[in-house]
């Protein structure tokens, strides 16, 4: 996020209040979210990490290691594989799993998979409510999780600023964004009846400047595609399409070399790059400073209609 | 934002800066037509914290006039709320200046959306009070004042907005100013919590005194909205207050590593400090605290770590840690101010589960006390509390808990109540009161606290009241009471040879009563030119030879042992 210019200002403020001694913002943010994973392992039966393999995810995974060091992670991971992801996606997913020792579970929607589901033969809308939505619910009932951590944070996107910490879902997986349990202090209601579920955003409060401040701060390994570099695109004006697909080629449209990153990390078909030269944290830290535009104005998906997030995180959606 | 990527710009140094940022906690209330959208759009959009896109998705949307965009547009997140034009539920959103980084948690304002401001307000360090000027103070800016004040929100903000509309006039402001002043003393006294208001005059549509001080009131010296919040003191004051620490789970990944595991509530936490584990009482010294980063040699809240101890002892999750210097009460009987929360009215007859620090126990309501009325700021009898309905009442326990009062600790002294049939949170509950396991069954009214009890003062100070009558010579005297002082006790001085003893001679022992009931030592000093120093405690005397200044301090601290002045710490605050 950006950050206001006002040195005249602060320069020009009496010390009306002594400062303290303080803790930064990360270290607050770091032990409200440890304070969560705790809580959440502790007082649900099966609970379950979402891990989506993106810069969110991984801070996520390192606060769950924080959190019950020196023991364990003590829940599983899932990840709801599209078939669309990137392939260096995929084995940095596995890669990671198999470094810090967590148990990883993968699911996809096989059938629709194999009945050639995908954005353009189908719209966006009804992709993601196979591929994705349904696939989570169809793992959170298989495994019979009551819990799924999920990376997303509140200044993401405007239905999400209104999402609990302990997000309650119906046992169709449904958000009732009208009907919400009052949260206070950092009292959980971990109460749920058989079927019923909660999705818990420990990074609620985290903002896309404190992820990566964070993942700098203490070294957090990212996927390699968030990082600038020259890859293969379909260029159409503003947008860089990854080829990772075939289906994404218009007739006679041949892919060009462009120095382009990933500002986050969704499925290929739907997440565009972004014309950048920022190859390492800092240079994207920098980058994020001079940006006017939010991180998810290139997922096609938050686009697709009218308070399109509101409505598919109403069907299960994370 | 361009101007920061210069070729001045460091990242290092930006990082650096950031490092050094802290957090601040503010709520705000109010509904569509108090301009509460239009002044949160506006902080953002003027410190430069929502992007183009988002600001492109909403252009020309509004019921704004042309050009202009519509700030509420920006922050009303659900569908409903942009179709209806009003603000449904708690939203959080996030911003950053150049020495703070803010969370806003943005409630509506109507008396139905009570339980969202006390949402709202519960992890606030300050909030934002809403008035129209043109309006001038309505019962909605009482309400969100009096719900903040209820949840201890320290420092008020009194944003009288639309000062447009009434020409920047500075008596309208003041008029305002005046009349809110008196309504929030009156809250203060009402809620027991202190408040620290301050009025600014903005115009959240012009911009006035939101971000930049405004050129269109001259009149007006102090900061712009935004200045001052940056300049609040955050809420870290939870350092200087008792440690607290709620286990939330035991760490036995193998035989040879047992640890608790939990966020620290209040205070600080150091290797070798004697710590007591409530409710079972029991003891032990902090071994280790162990972290992912390494272990540490001091950790103070909000930090999340976990602790070793000296020796085994049977802890589980919703045992609490303290300081062994300064217990919380352990209690099976509550008197807790309510926010009622749940379509279903408060039933006396139900089971409620009460979720406090890491633990929950079923809970009966055994008595209402009162409602409050929050437009007249009276309390009225009442037979039931309905959704968003506040009041005081008595709760029995099953089970011990070990718990402050809200007005000491935030964390320790908050519970939520839980229906246990629908799981729905029902109520939100600030401890007032609470009676010891050993006054259960004898005098039900008999409260722990409520007045400061001479309990309480000795659990804190480590000694009770006394006097101490000293003679001798000056020097001398001071080195006593520099010990003394340098022990850790409360001591005040009195110089008996003050003329106003000299003319009431009767006052002298008023003075000292008092002293003595609050739980302080009062030296009473009459300095002389004599060789010896003559001491009086309490019946028991002593003299000293004065040239003899070590022997002789030693002396006196042996006498105030002999006496029992200063209390074992096993039995502090018990």
């Amino acid at each position: 996020m950006p950050v206001a210019e006002n040195e005249v200002l602060s320069q020009s403020l009496s010390s009306k209040f002594q400062a303290s001694p303080h803790q930064s913002h990360l270290r607050m943010l770091e032990a409200e979210s440890i304070h969560i994973l705790r809580e959440v392992a502790s007082e649900f039966e099966r609970p379950v990490m979402l891990y989506s393999i993106g810069k969110d995810s991984s801070v996520m995974l390192r606060l769950a290691q924080k959190a019950f060091y020196p023991a364990p992670i003590p829940f599983p991971l899932l990840h709801i594989d599209t078939g669309f992801k990137f392939a260096e996606m995929l084995s940095f997913r596995d890669e990671m799993a198999r470094s810090i020792g967590a148990e990883l579970l993968v699911w996809r929607n096989e059938a629709a998979i194999a009945a050639g589901t995908n954005p353009i033969a189908l719209d966006t809308k009804r992709c993601c409510a196979l591929l994705k939505t349904q696939a989570l619910l169809d793992a959170l009932r298989h495994y019979n999780f009551d819990a799924a951590f999920g990376g997303a944070r509140r200044d993401e996107e405007k239905s999400r600023a209104k999402e609990r910490i302990y997000s309650f879902r119906d046992s169709a997986g449904q958000w009732d964004p009208k009907n919400q349990r009052p949260e206070l202090w950092s009292l959980y209601n971990a109460r749920v009846h058989p079927g019923e579920s909660i999705r818990v955003f420990p990074l609620s409060n985290w903002t896309e400047m404190d992820v990566w401040q964070y993942i700098h701060e203490e070294k957090i390994p990212v996927v390699d595609l968030y990082f600038a570099k020259e890859r293969l695109m379909y260029v159409r004006g503003d947008a860089l399409l990854p080829i990772e697909q075939s289906f994404v080629a218009r007739p006679a449209e041949t892919p060009q070399f462009v120095k382009c990153r990933l500002r986050s990390l969704g499925c290929s078909p739907c997440t565009g790059a972004i014309r950048s030269d920022a190859d390492t944290i800092p240079a994207i830290i920098a980058e994020l400073l001079s940006f006017r535009s939010s991180e998810r104005a290139n997922r096609v998906i938050d686009h697709d209609q009218e308070g399109s997030m509101e409505i598919k995180k109403r069907e299960g959606y994370f | 934002m361009s101007a920061m990527i210069t070729p001045a710009f460091s990242i290092e140094d930006f990082l650096e800066r950031e490092r050094a940022k802290d957090l601040l906690r503010f709520s705000t209330a109010g509904s569509v037509d108090d301009g509460k959208s239009t002044l949160i759009g506006r902080l953002l959009y003027d410190t430069q914290s929502v992007y183009e896109d988002q600001v492109r998705s909403i252009e020309g949307k509004g019921t704004t006039a042309p050009g202009q965009i519509d700030f509420a547009l920006l922050t009303d997140g659900l569908r409903a709320e942009r179709e209806q034009g009003i603000t449904i539920d708690v939203a959080y959103r996030y911003f950053s200046t150049a020495r703070r980084k803010f969370i806003i948690a943005d409630t509506p304002g109507h008396e139905q959306y009570t339980r969202n401001m006390a949402t709202g307000a519960s992890t606030a360090d300050a909030a934002v009070v809403l008035i129209d000027a043109s309006k001038g103070v309505l019962l909605q800016s009482r309400r969100h004042a009096y719900i903040a004040s209820l949840l201890r929100v320290r420092h008020i903000l009194v944003a009288v907005n639309k000062m447009d509309l009434v020409g920047y006039d500075e008596s309208a402001f003041r008029v305002i100013e005046s009349e809110f002043t008196s309504v929030l003393e009156q809250i203060a006294a009402g809620t027991g919590n202190p408040l620290e208001a301050t009025f600014i005059p903005v115009s959240a549509l012009a911009g006035d005194n939101i971000v930049h001080r405004s050129q269109a009131m001259p009149w007006y010296k102090g900061t712009s909205l935004l200045e001052l919040l940056e300049s609040l003191p955050s809420s870290q004051d939870a350092r200087t207050t008792p440690f607290r620490f709620p286990v939330q789970r035991v760490l036995r990944p193998d035989h040879t590593f047992r640890g608790f595991s939990g966020q620290i509530a209040s205070g600080v936490v150091r290797p070798g400090d004697t710590v007591s584990v409530l409710p079972s009482g029991r003891s032990a010294k902090v071994k280790r605290i162990v972290t992912w980063d390494g272990d540490l040699d001091e950790a103070a809240a909000p930090l999340s770590v976990t602790l070793v101890l000296d020796h085994e002892l049977d802890i589980s999750r919703g045992d609490l840690i303290v300081s062994a210097d300064s217990p919380a009460t352990v209690a099976k009987r509550v008197k807790a101010a309510l926010v009622w929360m749940d379509q279903r009215p408060l039933d006396r007859r139900r089971r409620y589960l009460l979720k406090h620090t890491s633990h929950a126990v079923p809970a009966f309501i055994s008595t209402i006390e009162h409602r409050t009325n929050v437009g007249a700021l009276t309390r009225e009898a009442a037979d039931i509390l309905r959704m968003n309905d506040i009041g005081v009442v008595s709760l029995n326990l099953l089970r011990p808990i070990a718990l402050d009062s809200y007005r000491e600790n935030r964390s320790t002294g908050a519970f939520i109540l839980i229906d246990s049939e629908t799981n729905g949170t029902v109520a939100a509950g600030m401890i007032t009161a609470a009676s010891s396991q050993e006054a259960e069954g004898g005098a039900d009214d008999v409260y722990a606290w409520g007045p400061v009890t001479v309990g309480e003062r000795e659990a804190r100070w480590g000694h009770r009241g006394g006097v101490i009558e000293l003679a001798g010579p000056a020097e001398l005297l001071d080195t006593i009471e520099r010990s003394i002082f340098t022990a850790g006790t409360v001591s005040s001085r009195i110089d008996a040879d003050h003329e106003v003893f000299l003319l009431h001679p009767d006052l002298l022992a008023i003075v000292t009563g008092f002293a003595t009931q609050s739980g302080l030592l009062s030296l009473v000093m009459r300095a002389n030119y004599e060789d010896v120093l003559s001491v009086h405690i309490e019946g028991q005397r002593l003299t000293h030879n004065a040239n003899d200044a070590i022997g002789a301090v030693a002396a006196v601290h042996q006498l105030l042992h002999t006496i029992g002045i200063f209390i074992p710490s096993e039995k502090a605050g018990l």
